[in-house]
């Protein structure tokens, strides 16, 4: 049985919204807001969510580019949140990102070689001439030539920008990466290219990502567990089978439905929600998502539900789920 | 028996640059029937946003220019003309335009000007093609925000759009598109930069404004998704040139053209879970690049060596089913696969 890689216990993000001519703070926005989940080693974590959801800063904190307000990361049994720049940067070392614009992620100004070879030089690995050897290696594996380091990005398309996207996280050999939207810039025929890449290197380097998508039906072929995320907040959490067999959280439920699917003889019941999603500087109370739930309660409108097993590994944030008595948490 | 309402036929769209000419439509033939949502699919480059601009006269000029074709277009409701949009004056163009072909654009944030508000910006369309009088104009741009469903219409047409979300921006393009009920809506990419449950309101909206109003809907788009959602025919272009034609059952069950095929085959499946995706090699080549004989050769599974020097033609398979590949060439060429 693997062990945890990362753990995450009651994460938040609060950003200011300040105002007024001595720009006070006015309010926040909870873009994440008691966040809590673990991710196996050799596992795909697939966090899925539409705009604003707060997948995306999720993504950031846990790599600490974006300072969490509050909550704890334990990255491999050590707490990273209370490491000092320095240290952080040294275990960064074994989490890498890779985003999602290939376009504006690369330095134009710098060779291809020079953005590989960076991550070597800030770290101090190898003499100069070994850099340069891995730098023609790791392009190899992603499927590029190796003279291709002394080419500009510019030189290069989308899927193959995202290929060096993918060199540049892997080049220090990292136990974690977590890949920010990595395909959604990119064009179908590109898209299953890049999709089965990041699979073979995960098998081969026996890699742990999460993978940040909006995209359901990627999310769904690359992710071994996935956690919805909705308004700051964890909604359901369950193993890729189960979720899309049988999805708990009607907000759940309605993303699914919510997918045109190619197959013409495919037809849905299509579950459409009323309205856009809320404001995250001033969410619904109680279940943020009791606005637009075509199952809402009287309860939904004052308590906040919380995220709790309903069957083994499969985790729900809904009063629909509830036991009564709430008693169900202690089994 | 219907008729098309907009008939292109050999639209050569080129772009003359410093770097060369960049032929990004060339040879496009297409028409679209009375009351017809028409997909027109392909990847980034393939010239379906200049085909679509080109039937709108939107094309900038220079460096864009219309170098050869006709776009006819067939009004039914004004006995039967028939005019074509490439050779019209600029003037007669604009009373087309916005009246009878509207369009709505990708990005809701950047095509409504933030300094006016949501009414004045559709006023101003009512305005400028019928004559009405100012409160008339505003009555009805209530009555279009209602059509699209715009929570407090009222009160919306007095904001800016900056209060708006995206998909209530999209939504007041649409009102704007069918101001002046157009008999042609011209949608590019209309859902792309919205996210899905969205998606899902707005597809349903142009579903029900198609069959209400029986306006014909060209519907630009990359997601085959969409496509089988809303389409009765499909039209998928590649490199400049369309590939294949088809109704949308025998496009997405049975496509005949390689990338076609490839492209249907490399979409991870909602309803089965498989190891590895069927990936198409290589990449959408550049527009300007110079390509010899069929644009896809380079990469086709199925390619010989005829594919690399003709360039193949399209050919009809069967009733309105056409592809443009060597493999379904007629009896009497000789295929030596």
């Amino acid at each position: 049985m693997s062990k945890p890689l990362l753990e995450v216990q009651g994460l938040k993000k609060y950003f200011d919204i300040t105002g007024g001519i001595f720009s006070r703070k006015t309010g926040d926005i909870k873009a994440v807001d008691d966040v809590s989940f673990s991710v196996f080693e050799g596992e795909v974590f697939g966090i899925v969510g539409e705009s604003g959801c707060g997948k995306s800063t999720t993504g950031k904190v846990l790599l600490r580019l974006i300072e969490p307000t509050d909550g704890k990361i334990f990255f491999d049994g050590m707490e990273i949140t209370k490491l000092s720049e320095e240290e952080m940067r040294k275990t960064r070392r074994d989490m890498q990102i890779i985003f999602q614009d290939p376009y504006a992620s690369l330095n134009p100004r710098h060779k291809i070689g020079r953005i590989l070879g960076e991550a070597l030089k800030i770290h101090g690995i190898g003499s100069k001439i070994e850099q340069q050897k891995k730098v023609k290696d790791i392009l190899e594996i992603v499927g590029l030539p190796g003279e291709h380091a002394s080419r500009y990005p510019h030189q290069f398309s989308g899927g193959q920008r995202q290929r060096i996207g993918i060199a540049r996280a892997l080049i220090l050999n990292p136990k974690l990466i977590i890949c920010d939207e990595p395909v959604s810039a990119l064009d179908v025929s590109i898209q299953s290219q890049i999709l089965n890449l990041m699979k073979d290197l995960q098998e081969k380097f026996k890699l742990t990502y999460i993978f940040i998508a909006h995209d359901l039906s990627v999310v769904k072929h690359i992710s071994h567990r996935i956690g919805v995320m909705y308004l700051g907040r964890m909604v359901e959490l369950s193993s890729t089978e189960d979720m899309f067999d049988n999805p708990l959280h009607p907000y759940t439920k309605s993303l699914l439905s919510a997918i045109p699917d190619p197959d013409p003889d495919f037809i849905q019941e299509r579950i459409l929600l009323e309205g856009d999603v809320p404001s995250p500087s001033n969410p619904p109370s109680g279940c943020a998502f009791h606005t637009r739930c075509p199952e809402a309660m009287d309860i939904c409108k004052n308590v906040r539900p919380v995220l709790q097993e309903i069957t083994v590994n499969n985790f729900v944030a809904c009063h629909l789920y509830e036991v009564e008595g709430d008693n169900n948490r202690n089994r | 028996m219907k008729k098309p309402v907009l008939e292109i036929n050999h639209l050569r769209t080129h772009f003359f640059t410093d770097r060369g000419v960049i032929p990004a439509v060339d040879d496009v033939s297409f028409y679209i029937y009375e009351g017809e949502v028409l997909g027109v699919v392909g990847e980034s480059g393939c010239g379906k946003s200049v085909t679509s601009l080109s039937v709108m006269g939107l094309v900038p000029n220079p460096p864009g220019k219309i170098v050869g074709g006709e776009i006819l277009f067939r009004q039914h409701s004004v006995n039967e003309t028939t005019e074509n949009l490439v050779k019209v004056s600029k003037k007669r163009m604009r009373q087309i335009r916005g009246n009878q072909i509207a369009m709505i654009f990708q990005e809701p944030m950047t095509s409504l000007d933030p300094l006016y508000t949501i009414g004045f910006q559709i006023i101003e369309v009512i305005k400028n093609h019928e004559k009405i009088s100012k409160k008339t104009a505003r009555n009805k741009a209530v009555e279009l925000l209602k059509l699209v469903g715009i929570p407090r219409p009222e009160e919306i047409v007095h904001e800016y759009p900056h209060q708006l979300s995206g998909g209530m921006r999209q939504r007041v393009m649409i009102a704007m598109a069918m101001a002046c009920d157009p008999e042609i809506l011209i949608a590019d990419e209309p859902t792309t930069a919205l996210d899905v449950t969205i998606q899902a309101q707005i597809l349903e909206l142009m579903k029900k404004l198609n069959r209400e109003k029986s306006m014909s809907v060209m519907m630009i788009t990359h997601d085959l998704g969409v496509v089988a959602e809303i389409c009765n025919r499909v039209v998928v272009m590649y490199a400049g040139k369309v590939v294949e034609e088809g109704d949308v059952r025998t496009i997405l069950k049975s496509p005949k053209h390689p990338y076609t095929q490839g492209l249907i085959q490399s979409l991870p499946k909602m309803n089965q879970r498989e190891e590895r995706l069927y990936s198409i090699p290589g990449n959408v080549p550049k527009p300007g690049e110079v390509l010899q004989g069929c644009h896809f050769a380079d990469r086709c599974s199925m390619v010989f060596n005829r594919c690399v020097n003709e360039d193949p033609e399209l050919y009809m398979l069967n009733d309105g089913h056409t592809c443009r590949c060597f493999l379904y060439g007629q009896e009497g060429d000789d295929l030596n696969v």
